[in-house]
């Protein structure tokens, strides 16, 4: 199975998060704010042409660039 | 009597500037800036005989130091001498912010939990256990609400009753995978009877997590040498356990599992969550077309109600300004001392003081933009749209804080974690118009524009003025700056209704802050400049004058002759000197020395522009005319052309004084204030001729 993205998901898909490629401190900051190995997310909504897209993990909202998206290993629910 | 010195410390949002406003009951200064902490705020009260001391630190995630903000709170924890930490958490996000609390119980200090926002808690039916929660974290918690007040008093209340106890540890406790580890390097220590600390536990797990300090210590303790096996071994077990050699990751896992347990074994939700107020707000707010559209159209309310509402207050103002002149000079006379307290003092101060409606209006607008949340939303929707620029979403922040007040936005520029993107959004902050500059583009919106089309001006101006912004960002970008993007990762709060109070608390501190600049400062800058305006004394043109008039019949020509007289005056003084003195500089942009002046007076501060205008103009005029107010001064004696290019030139140059300095601090290197100071005034410059030209040809 190819791997599926945080970026691949479509708006109010659930996942669950496999793994955090982001190095060091994106990991950490993506860490204390919820979004670490094993947690569930829900995608809420894209801005326009995709740039940001904004996770719904646990109890918070947390907005991503495209960029950071594309960091984060998922599988969906 | 008893002094406790107390740590103030949460993740963003939890609303801790209101719990600090709460406790203060606001009477007590509190120094931060609207809803972002940049600084450490302080507040400071009697309880019970107890000298309280309450240091607001910046909100923080965690302590990874991951921004300037966070390395802030940090260091003060690590290396200040404090009694005791209150950890503020939101009781609607609790698992989050239990992260940071199991970090702050590693500090191995006396510590309060206050679940804050209980009230939104009952609302949405999360029920929590705080016996409970205290036993498994091992230090008080206590429910309280910020926004109603409720558990305030028992919170200090608990301050002070921990305040006679000894601290007797956290109860942190790890995985059974972990509590090994630490368990054989406690049994290692015991039976060296090693004494260099107290709790063996606590050095276990500093060494297992890795922490650089610790290391140092024991490098040089005799015991190293068989301690380190031990603790290479413990590692490899952790490493094979997790998957990852990752230790940040292996212990950032346990404290989000510690956490996630709390939560399980405390909260209970009553009823199933339903979709929110955040999330119905959110689909219209982000929605894909309509977000920016919506945003724009709360951009030019503000500024539409920034006039329309403002000029009300100010004709009153305007008319006690004008009445407190005519006033003093029945007391004092027509002579100097009556010229320097009503045109000098009170027209200078009165030329400020004028413009406070708009400047309350236009920081209670930014105000409310971060206490509800929207801010964020805002960062969210423009970073796509900032990136292509060199800038970062999170620039936004100190990009809007920069409408206020430079001061501020370039503080929270901290909240950018890579050097180079803060130093593009430091050198663009001056584009965005600060509140200050605000009486500037009032006055000549007001002059040439009627009341219909002077709030839409003043939309443009702002707007132009953001954009030149964006588009040097882009050019030191690709120039200057070049280097790697910083990620975007930012929480969205939930949408709050503002507090009134915290609100009005902003403002009114704003609003003071004006008002004491206006009588200190530019009291000051406005008797100078009166002084510089009336000297050196030129008896002789004012005798020659005299007989003159004294010689016509005519009243027009009389009217004429002490025209001339006052404007001779004016050249010849040392303000007139100054100005001519620099003004080929600003000749090609159509600028008198009046207006070169005016400009070199705002170096000091924004406001003092419009009292140097004040003063220039209401003495060259005469003053017995109806047409005494500054506005129709200006009208009359600048031309329209002239008066666009001086709005830009206003725009762009260098920011006042204060703000220069704070630059200099911010960016690091007064090296960087001497490039702004060129890089803004060749722009300004640069503009201001272009401007002129085009104007010139359009009409």
């Amino acid at each position: 199975m190819s791997v599926v993205t945080l970026a691949d998901l479509k708006k109010d898909e659930k996942a669950v998060v496999v793994k955090v490629k982001a190095d060091g401190e994106l990991k950490r900051r993506l860490a204390s704010l919820g979004l670490r190995k094993h947690s569930d997310i829900k995608i809420k909504t894209y801005s326009l042409s995709k740039s940001t897209v904004e996770v719904e993990v646990g109890t918070s909202l947390i907005a991503l660039r495209y960029e950071e998206a594309k960091e984060i290993e998922v599988k969906k629910v | 009597m008893k002094s406790l010195k107390i740590a103030l410390v949460g993740q963003p949002n939890v609303g801790k500037s209101m719990l600090i406003n709460a406790i203060s009951n606001s009477k007590l200064r509190v120094g931060n800036f609207s809803g972002v902490t940049v600084e450490k705020a302080e507040v400071s009260f009697d309880f019970h005989g107890v000298s309280i001391r309450i240091i607001d630190l910046p909100g923080t995630y965690s302590l990874n130091d991951y921004t300037q903000d966070e390395r802030v709170t940090k260091e003060f924890l690590e290396n200040e001498d404090y009694d005791m930490i209150i950890n503020v958490v939101d009781a609607t996000n609790l698992e989050r912010n239990l992260f940071l609390t199991t970090q702050l119980l590693g500090l191995n200090k006396k510590m309060i939990v206050a679940l804050n926002m209980m009230d939104e808690a009952k609302k949405e039916g999360i029920c929590i256990d705080e016996e409970q929660l205290s036993n498994i974290l091992g230090v008080p918690c206590v429910k309280v609400s910020a926004a109603t007040k409720r558990g305030v008093g028992k919170l200090i209340n608990r301050v002070v009753d921990m305040s006679n106890f000894d601290y007797d540890g956290s109860k942190l406790i790890f995985s059974d995978t972990v509590e090994e580890e630490i368990e054989n390097i406690v049994e290692f220590l015991k039976a060296k009877k090693y004494s260099g600390v107290e709790d063996y536990r606590d050095l276990a797990i500093k060494l297992l997590e890795e922490d650089e300090k610790t290391y140092k210590k024991m490098h040089d303790e005799p015991i190293w040498i068989e301690l380190l096996p031990i603790i290479r071994e413990a590692l490899s077990h952790l490493y094979i356990h997790y998957d990852t050699k990752d230790i940040d990751e292996i212990f950032s896992e346990e404290r989000a599992a510690f956490a996630k347990g709390a939560v399980m074994e405390t909260v209970t939700f009553k009823k199933a969550e339903k979709k929110n107020l955040t999330q119905k707000i959110d689909s219209v707010l982000l929605h894909k077309f309509w977000g920016i559209p919506i945003f724009l159209f709360f951009m030019w309310s503000l500024f539409q109600l920034t006039f329309t509402l403002g000029s009300i207050p100010m004709e009153w103002i305007d008319a006690f300004f004008v009445s407190l002149s005519d006033y003093a000079k029945t007391i004092f006379g027509d002579g100097e001392l009556g010229s320097l307290i009503s045109d000098g003092a009170i027209g200078g101060v009165g030329a400020v003081v004028l413009f406070l409606p708009n400047i309350m209006i236009l920081f209670l607008g930014i105000a409310l933009l971060e206490t509800t949340g929207y801010m964020s939303r805002v960062a969210f929707l423009l970073d796509g749209f900032f990136h292509k620029f060199g800038l970062h979403g999170k620039s936004f922040i100190p990009l809007v804080t920069g409408f206020g007040c430079s001061v501020p936005a370039y503080m929270a520029a901290r909240t950018l974690k890579n050097d180079k993107d803060r130093l593009i959004t430091l050198f663009i902050i001056g584009f965005m118009s600060c509140g200050a500059k605000l009486p500037v583009y009032v006055l000549f919106a007001g002059a040439f524009f009627g009341k219909e089309s002077a709030g839409d001006v003043l939309f443009a101006i702002y707007i132009s003025g953001a954009l030149l912004g964006l588009i040097f960002a882009k050019v030191l970008k690709v120039m200057v700056f070049k280097g790697e993007d910083e990620p975007f990762v930012m929480e969205m709060p939930k949408y709050r209704l503002p507090s009134f109070k915290l609100i009005w608390h902003t403002v009114i501190t704003k609003s003071i802050m004006y008002l004491k600049k206006a009588g200190t400062f530019i009291l000051g800058a406005s008797v100078f400049i009166w002084f510089a305006v009336n000297y050196p004394q030129q008896s002789e043109l004012e005798s020659l004058y005299q007989t003159r008039i004294e010689q016509t019949k005519k009243e027009d020509e009389k009217i004429k002759l002490s025209n001339e007289l006052n404007q001779k005056r004016l050249e010849n003084s040392y303000l007139g000197m100054i100005g001519k003195a620099t003004q080929p500089f600003f000749a090609p942009l159509g600028f008198d020395w009046k207006l070169t002046v005016a400009l070199e007076s705002g170096l000091a501060a924004k406001e003092v522009v419009v009292s140097t205008l004040g003063v220039l103009y209401s003495l060259g005029e005469d003053v017995t005319e109806e047409s005494d107010s500054l506005l129709k001064n200006i009208k009359n004696n600048i031309e329209f052309p002239v008066a666009v290019a001086f709005i830009i030139f206003v725009m762009i140059y260098l920011p006042c004084f204060a703000a220069s300095i704070v630059f200099a601090k911010e960016s690091g290197s007064y090296k960087y204030l001497g490039y702004l100071f060129i890089f803004t005034t060749v722009v300004a410059w640069i503009a201001s001729f272009i401007g002129l030209n085009v104007t010139k040809m359009l009409i």
